[in-house]
């Protein structure tokens, strides 16, 4: 089965003339046909397009001129992105019937590297929440366990690569939201350098933390992904003019030699003795690889999530200002004025935990609060970055969990505060602006995927590759698939 | 009012960056176009969307800065403004907060004669916001639609400092900036288009008391008489109510020029947190010293190094040379003149006594469509000087000049304006109009001198203007004397 294989390896069966990017995306979207009413990762599938731009793909290879590694290869986006002329709802009721005029940077960067995008995936409303169950529109399930959540706000992204419902996909990570689904479901999730890829066109939620990355079914497509959205784009100017190496040339450097840092604060009480075990062994098989390691401190990871609380819904509070009722999207009739439309819209469109963190932020950038919540979060967020500063004098990666547990149950966790626990490991990575990825690292008894975190220098994504590349050669971990049947 | 309170004014100028694009995308900022064709998803703040920051719009700001002798911080950087209304895509403005472009300037100026100094707070950029077109009238409007058209085109706020007494030192403020922003070519300077916008806060207090009065600030006045109008009043109002021992309440207050008089908007007992916060979207925006250097080199001569040299080197009064350079079109027009006709004092009075009272105004596109060129006027100046017509004709001749845009010296052949000096021709007019008038002769001859003047008119009349007055009075002189 084509859908079976990963993006280097469909490249090469393309090349080989053994299978067409047309087969490739019939496969991919009958797959989704079956399995999706399950899984419920697509928010919106757009096969007529996928078949379109596959049969372009056809006559590229046909003629002995693809444009590179992705051409032809089905992918899908997390609902997040804008595309232009297909819905883009971000989970959210407010954006209902929006059709943007435009495609974000990253997905005219797949499209130019000729990939067939097979629709969008569900997340989070506006990217806020750790488990997918707040879409608007329905729980996505984690294809291990169907009545486990896939972690969130990339929860369908992650979920459509582990059932094989695209070849790899695009999320985006703002505390967590790529490496803590990547780790739930049992895939490759790579959040890049804050700067290293555009955000045009991702709906913001916090722009000074929101990063778009991979997921994969293997370290090497997560580097042919990257490779495929990375660099300055004039239309971000926070994006960075720093030039892209080859990740996939760098992959096979190994881990010999180099000096891993195990922070003491992420094997803390609360942590599940199967992830832990699981990381430990992980940490051994670098060792066992030749890598060296080196307890390191970051005093003020436990700081970290107070802070991104207090500054990610500040920033939330002002991104999400535009949805009124106005211009696009949701409308809720009835108003006796201007207010009122305002509200009424807001009060309809809006999800709960969305609710929530616009209060919080509004609260928190409101006249007599700002010094003592944003301003005091903003200078805490220079502690974790001066934590991680220090630690990378002595260590050229950091390993640690990517989460504290496994997938929980849907439902299981009512109350946001314990959901919010969730992305403890990963948040002070989106502080500090660094890259992070998740690779798999095992299973716990009940078969749920552990995911191994890797957090390395700015604009070193190449070193998380090539890290995360020698522990999965070492491993079998990802020819585990999940049973799935329609 | 008692006359016993320190007037204390603060303007906020906002001028329209006279940029291409607008301040955060790529879209056209020209004034006009039909509703919403000058925008893009970027400045209808749509989902996804960010801003890039125009470099031009920091390079106006940067020369405007400069002007008024404010220091460029090195490290700027923008802010979110936060409120919500239809007609602002995002419901938060970009704008300039902690750290603004420039700061700590100041602006000369004069009034009667005295020199005064108006500090000026800071300077910063932000974007504008579109405009809501009701349908009827607001409180009766059934639809209400909204043009972003305007939405994100470039706007530089600049700040004075309390520093402003009276209501014609603001008047004076006003013009001076707008001056410095039109030579710069920086904003078109056209208030009634809303290029440039004056916001007032205006406070009194008992003269020589330390504690500031209670500010009252003053929106929508867009005129330079309408500021001095308003200021005006509100000094009145608030030193009326204060006289009657009234507290002024904190408050906004709306000019209505039809009324005359100012009315309250909004309490600022509810004032709107705005909450301000770093923009995300938009790395600090660094100036360094080798950009700034590069400006100043651009800067042209400006309106009060111009005043000072018309006044040098022209022998004009400073308030000619004031009026002449309160606006660069005004003042290149002056100098084009005066290089083609070399009579300084008489295009200065030509200029402002009777180009001024034709033209529809006196910015820079209203000078730039004068029929009039600075050619023809000094033309006109011309014929004067050599005796070829009188001054009297002139006017005329200017008239027509202004109607037609034809040169002085066709109008006055066509028309045969050209100057009598001929004693011959004239001396027959003079004795007819003795004959006709002899008792106004005898009158004169009696001592009553005053009768000259009427007998003067009568030839001027009868030859329809064009008598030498010189000629005529000498031969007038000439011809009582031996009745
Ligand atoms: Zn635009």
């Amino acid at each position: 089965m084509l859908t079976d294989l990963t993006i280097h390896e469909l490249g090469a069966r393309f090349r080989r003339g053994d299978a067409t990017p047309t087969q490739a995306a019939r496969e991919y979207l009958a797959r989704i046909a079956a399995l999706d009413p399950t899984v419920k990762a697509y928010l919106t599938v757009t096969g007529d397009a996928a078949l379109a731009r596959a049969a372009e793909a056809d006559a590229r290879f046909k003629s002995g001129a693809p444009l590179g590694p992705l051409d032809g290869v089905p992918l899908g986006v997390k609902d997040v992105f804008c595309t232009r002329g297909v819905r883009t709802t971000c989970g959210s009721k407010i954006l209902e019937g929006f059709v943007p005029p435009y495609d974000a940077t990253v997905v005219a960067r797949l499209l130019g590297a000729g990939a067939v995008i097979l629709g969008k995936l569900n997340m989070d409303e506006f990217a806020m929440g750790s488990s997918t169950e707040n879409s608007a529109y329905f729980t996505t399930r984690n294809p291990w366990d169907l009545s486990r959540v896939p972690g969130g706000s990339s929860g369908g992204s992650a979920a459509a690569v582990a059932a094989d419902l695209a070849a790899a996909t695009l999320g985006t990570d703002t505390g967590g939201s790529i490496r803590q689904p990547a780790a739930f479901c049992g895939n490759v999730g790579l959040k890049p350098t804050y700067g290293r890829v555009s955000r045009f066109g991702l709906v913001a939620f916090a722009s000074s933390l929101d990063q778009v990355g991979p997921f994969a079914k293997d370290v090497l497509d997560a580097a042919l992904m990257l490779q495929a959205i990375a660099g300055h784009d004039p239309l971000d100017s926070t994006s960075a003019a720093i030039p892209v190496p080859d990740y996939a040339a760098e992959l096979g450097l190994g881990v010999q030699g180099l000096k891993v840092g195990i922070p003491a604060e992420y094997f803390i009480e609360g942590l599940d003795a199967e992830v832990e075990a699981a990381v430990r062994a992980a940490i051994e098989t670098l060792k066992g690889l030749g890598a060296k390691t080196e307890s390191i401190s970051l005093p003020h990871t436990e700081y970290g999530l107070a802070a991104y609380y207090l500054i990610a819904p500040a920033e939330c509070s002002s991104n999400l200002a535009r949805y009124d009722g106005v211009k696009y999207g949701l409308r809720v009739p009835g108003a006796r004025d201007l207010i009122d439309m305002y509200s009424r819209t807001r009060g309809v469109g809006f999800g709960a935990e969305v609710k929530r963190r616009v209060m919080l932020g509004t609260y928190a950038l409101s006249a007599g609060y700002y010094d003592a919540y944003y301003g005091k979060a903003q200078k805490v967020r220079t502690l974790v970055q001066r934590d991680f500063q220090k630690a990378f004098e002595r260590v050229d990666v950091i390993v640690a969990p990517t989460t504290p547990s496994v997938a929980f149950k849907i439902g299981e966790k009512e109350d946001p505060l314990s959901m919010y626990l969730n992305d403890v490991f990963t948040i002070p990575v989106n502080l500090a602006g660094l890259p992070g990825l998740s690779v798999p690292a095992g299973f716990t008894k009940a078969g749920l995927p552990i995911g191994l975190q890797v957090i390395g220098k700015a604009f070193d994504e190449a070193m998380l590759l090539r890290t995360a590349r020698a522990y999965e050669a070492a491993t079998t971990w990802r020819e585990r698939k999940p049973e799935l049947a329609a | 009012m008692s006359g016993a309170y320190d007037v204390v004014i603060g303007l906020e100028v906002h001028a329209q960056l006279l940029t291409r694009s607008k301040m955060f995308c790529g879209c056209s900022t020209v004034f006009g176009a039909p509703p919403n064709t000058q925008t893009c998803p970027v400045c209808q703040g749509m989902p996804g969307t960010l801003p890039v920051i125009n470099r031009r719009a920091v390079e106006f700001g940067i020369k405007t800065s400069l002007a008024i002798d404010c220091i460029v911080n090195a490290d700027n950087r923008f802010a979110r403004k936060h409120y919500y209304y239809p007609d602002m895509p995002k419901n938060y403005q970009i704008t300039q907060y902690e750290e603004p472009l420039a700061e700590h300037g100041h602006l000369d100026i004069e009034v009667d004669g005295a020199a005064r100094r108006i500090g000026i707070e800071r300077l910063h950029l932000e974007e504008d916001v579109g405009k809501l077109i009701h349908e009827g009238s607001l409180e009766t409007a059934q639809s209400s639609r909204v043009d972003f058209n305007r939405a994100g085109v470039p706007l530089m706020e600049i700040v004075s400092k309390p520093d402003i007494r009276t209501s014609e030192e603001a008047g004076a403020y006003l013009r001076r900036l707008r001056a410095i922003v039109v030579y710069l070519g920086v904003c078109d300077g056209n208030m009634e288009e809303g290029s440039m916008r004056c916001d007032a806060n205006i406070s009194l207090k008992r003269a020589g008391a330390t504690p500031l009065g209670t500010k009252v600030e003053v929106k929508n006045m867009n005129s330079f008489r309408n500021v001095q109008h308003a200021l005006e009043y509100e000094i009145k109002r608030q030193g009326r109510a204060l006289d009657a021992g009234e507290r002024i309440v904190p408050e906004t207050r709306l000019w209505d020029p039809d009324k005359g008089q100012t009315v309250s908007m909004r309490s600022k007992e509810f004032a709107h947190d705005y909450r301000f916060f770093p923009e995300p979207d938009l790395p600090p925006l660094n100036v360094e010293a080798r950009w700034i250097e590069a400006v100043r080199a651009t800067l042209p001569e400006l309106p009060a190094a111009r005043r000072v040299r018309f006044m040098r080197a022209h022998a004009l009064t400073a308030y000619d040379a004031d009026l002449l350079t309160g606006s660069r079109a005004l003042a290149d027009y002056f100098e084009a003149a005066v290089a083609q006709c070399g009579k300084p004092k008489a295009v200065a009075n030509w200029i402002l006594n009777e180009l001024l009272r034709e033209l529809p105004g006196d910015d820079e596109r209203a000078v730039a469509a004068c029929a009039i060129s600075p050619g023809n006027l000094a033309g006109l100046i011309t014929l004067i000087e050599d005796g070829t017509i009188s001054g009297k004709i002139a006017k005329d001749v200017f008239e027509k000049m202004y109607r037609s845009g034809e040169d002085a010296r066709t109008i006055v052949s066509r028309e045969g304006l050209t100057q009598v000096a001929d004693a011959g021709a004239l001396g027959a007019v003079v004795d007819g109009v003795l004959a006709e008038h002899a008792k106004v002769a005898l009158d004169y001859k009696a001592g009553k001198k005053a009768a000259l003047g009427f007998l003067v008119g009568q030839v001027m009349k009868a030859t329809a203007g064009k008598a030498s007055p010189g000629v005529v009075n000498s031969l007038l002189a000439e011809k009582l004397s031996k009745l």
